[in-house]
């Protein structure tokens, strides 16, 4: 076991990935001598050549455009989108092609993209730099998307990631990047890629969370423990698809769920995950599914992001609505708790 | 810095800038000193085949065409009168080279050695994509307007990687400039100097918005911008496009990086066949273009050398003839798809959501058992 942060876990496992692999190659803007501006990629450039760390153009769609053409001729282009944001000039190319040239071609061609993604909120950065659009991706067929939230994962599941045939949007909680962790440097791709992680077990409510998340949601159920409620965290690692089956397991013995995300509501992956749960054990609940969000909004200037993002107070809030207590979510904000 | 090749002496064509011309209209070949090197080995006999390959991607795209009509496919982006353009390149490639096309290259197609029953299956909307692009070395054909010019850029990168003298060869639209993805391509090529080609078929219409919507210069112009060198070609001159097409081979090959080849073409039908030029574009423009056929001058040239014979253009007939039926009985022969493609290979791997929606749906099937199948 080897201590280090989530960003250095991230480095170990491209590093791991680019040693196995000499078809790995590292695509994106600035990853090369700066070592990308989070410096996930430092030291790749000196140690594997400019040949396989590539700075590129700054151009969205031409990195992920040419990185569909190199994996036509066999690469596992490995690229890096700089921040959320940036994303969607990219878009059409990963979800017209990279998503749907293994379907188009009837399993011919392969494209073991993996596409990193620095996503998330909660550094007081400008605008487009702080967006969740993991909701855009998980909608498209043809594409897995996973989301990271501690050094063992990030380290395993870059791995997992780069080793699939098909193609990954791997979303990085950027403001987590300096959490550290121990991450056991043996314990690589042995999961399947996809399951889903009890983090902390609990038999009132189940709280489901990703990325960033998920050390607020922990810290909400360390605080809801002090008063006598126990929640069982569940990180879903995986985003599309969703191991339903540990969440559905969980809200069996809970009856109550509540999801949280930091991107906006509507049309979110709450709304995906609860449909799916209602579907799956309806009979099991006790009160319909609660989303805790950001709101529907742009992102807002960073001296207001924290009134955007779900803090530990809000996802108790959403806990209090699906145990029926008095909640903004119930309408019930003032007087007694609810008889 | 590289500058467009131009030829003053030819008179070009509209938009009216001058270009690469070794086969007049009429049918006779001048010289070029730049660019007869490139077509030296074609003699009567190799300009005869050329001829029949013209000849039989005409006739494939009538017989696509009626097909159409008669309602046994869905849709067919006619070629008609840009024979020269998908010949020329077409046959300069070498098989181990790769192509990047959009939806109008059945001719190219046809020259990588796609059968007649991948030519038609995404028509006939049996599946997705006609072939498996590792047999051809063809990509799908690509809807999306420009987005293969980077799949080729991106190759090429991975062709330089591997050390191969190969070269990959993206074919867009005019309207297809106007993208980014090309301009993006046309940047990361250069930057790169990577071993593509990029061949414009400026067909002078983008369904029925007109060249001038998308270029206020000739379109070769532009790619000097880039870094990269382009050469300007009379797309219905067979030997001319053969000619720029092995010249910006030759320079990807040689470790000299992208061109860009602007085809000065016409097409000569509508768009696909859903489209209805004659609300847009005015019959003296057709015939116009009409006088510059690809063919004709082809069997002028040939004429003049004795060579189009009544052996000759029987023969050539009968070859298109053939290529036809061949095409409409692997239309109609094409078996219906089975329910359970419509899951297949959309991942690589299992996946949890998609294995619950097929088993659904197959339990929901097998409720018809003993029905009619449900198509």
């Amino acid at each position: 076991m080897t201590s280090m942060t989530f960003g250095r876990a991230i480095t170990a496992g491209l590093r791991r990935a680019m040693e196995q692999d000499p078809k790995v190659l590292i695509m994106g803007e600035d990853v090369g001598k700066l070592g990308g501006v989070f410096r996930i990629t430092d030291g790749l450039q000196q140690d594997f050549g400019p040949q396989r760390v590539v700075d590129t153009p700054l151009a969205e769609s031409g990195i992920m455009g040419t990185a569909v053409g190199l994996a036509f001729r066999g690469y596992r282009p490995v690229v890096e989108i700089q921040f959320d944001g940036f994303i969607y000039p990219a878009f059409d190319q990963i979800v017209s092609q990279v998503a749907k040239m293994h379907y188009r071609t009837r399993g011919a061609v392969k494209l073991p993209l993996t596409i990193r993604v620095p996503f998330g909120g909660g550094i007081g950065s400008p605008e487009h730099h702080s967006e969740s659009p993991e909701a855009y991706f998980t909608h498209t067929s043809g594409l897995r998307v996973i989301s990271v939230s501690n050094p063992q994962d990030a380290y395993t599941m870059i791995q997992q990631a780069i080793a699939s045939d098909d193609p990954v949007l791997y979303f990085e909680p950027k403001r987590r990047y300096h959490v550290k962790g121990e991450v056991d440097e043996a314990a690589a791709a042995q999961l399947p890629m996809g399951a889903a992680r009890v983090v902390s077990e609990g038999s009132d409510v189940t709280l489901v969370a990703y990325g960033p998340l998920v050390p607020t949601a922990r810290d909400a159920a360390v605080a809801a423990s002090d008063e006598g409620v126990s929640i069982e965290v569940i990180d879903l690692r995986s985003l599309a698809p969703i191991d339903f089956a540990t969440v559905e397991a969980s809200v069996r013995k809970t009856g109550r769920l509540v999801v949280t995300h930091e991107a906006a509501q509507s049309g979110g992956l709450g709304a995906e995950i609860a449909a799916s749960i209602t579907e799956r054990c309806f009979e099991y609940l006790e009160h319909a599914p609660v989303r805790v969000t950001g709101f529907d909004i742009p992102y807002p200037p960073a001296r207001l992001e924290s009134h955007h993002l779900p803090d530990l107070d809000r996802i108790l809030d959403g806990v209090d609505c699906v145990l029926d207590r008095p909640s903004s979510l119930s309408g019930a904000v003032s007087g007694s708790a609810a008889g | 810095m590289h500058s467009p090749v131009r030829h003053p002496e030819n008179s070009g064509s509209t938009p009216t800038d001058p270009y690469v011309q070794l086969i007049t209209p009429d049918g006779v070949r001048t010289p070029d000193p730049l660019y007869d090197r490139w077509v030296q080995d074609i003699d009567g006999a190799r300009l005869r085949e050329l001829y029949i390959d013209m000849a039989v991607i005409r006739r494939i795209d009538t017989e696509a065409t009626a097909l159409q009509r008669q309602g046994e496919l869905g849709l067919w982006p006619p070629l008609l009168g840009q024979e020269a353009a998908q010949i020329g390149s077409g046959r300069s490639l070498r098989t181990s080279d790769f192509v990047f096309s959009s939806y109008r290259e059945n001719g190219v197609a046809y020259c990588r050695g796609v059968g007649m029953e991948d030519l038609m299956r995404v028509w006939r909307g049996n599946a997705a994509a006609g072939w498996d692009p590792y047999t051809v070395n063809m990509a799908p054909t690509q809807v999306i307007i420009g987005a293969q010019a980077l799949h080729a850029a991106g190759y090429a990168m991975g062709i330089t990687r591997d050390g191969s003298d190969d070269a990959a060869v993206s074919y867009f639209g005019d309207g297809a400039t106007s993208q980014g993805d090309v301009n993006e391509a046309m940047v990361f090529a250069a930057s790169f100097s990577a071993p593509v080609v990029f061949f414009c078929t400026n067909n002078q219409w983008a369904i029925s918005e007109p060249v001038t919507l998308q270029a206020q210069v000739p379109i070769a112009n532009r790619a000097p911008g880039f870094g990269i060198p382009s050469i300007r070609v009379d797309g219905n001159d067979v030997l001319a496009v053969m000619a720029a097409t092995r010249e910006a081979l030759d320079r990807a090959r040689s470790g000299n990086g992208p061109t860009f080849i602007e085809a000065v073409t016409y097409r000569m039908g509508p768009h696909t066949t859903a489209d209805d030029p004659t609300r847009y574009r005015d019959d003296a423009e057709l015939e116009q273009w009409r006088a510059k056929d690809p063919l004709s001058r082809v069997q002028a040239l040939l004429a003049s050398m004795g060579l189009f014979t009544d052996e000759f253009a029987a023969e050539a007939r009968t070859r298109a003839d053939t290529a036809a039926a061949e095409l409409r009985a692997a239309c109609l022969g094409m078996p219906d798809p089975v329910p359970a493609d419509v899951f297949a290979h959309v991942y690589s791997e299992p996946h949890s959501w998609l294995d619950r929606q097929q088993e659904q749906y197959s339990r929901y099937l097998s409720a018809f058992a003993g029905e009619e199948n449900r198509k």
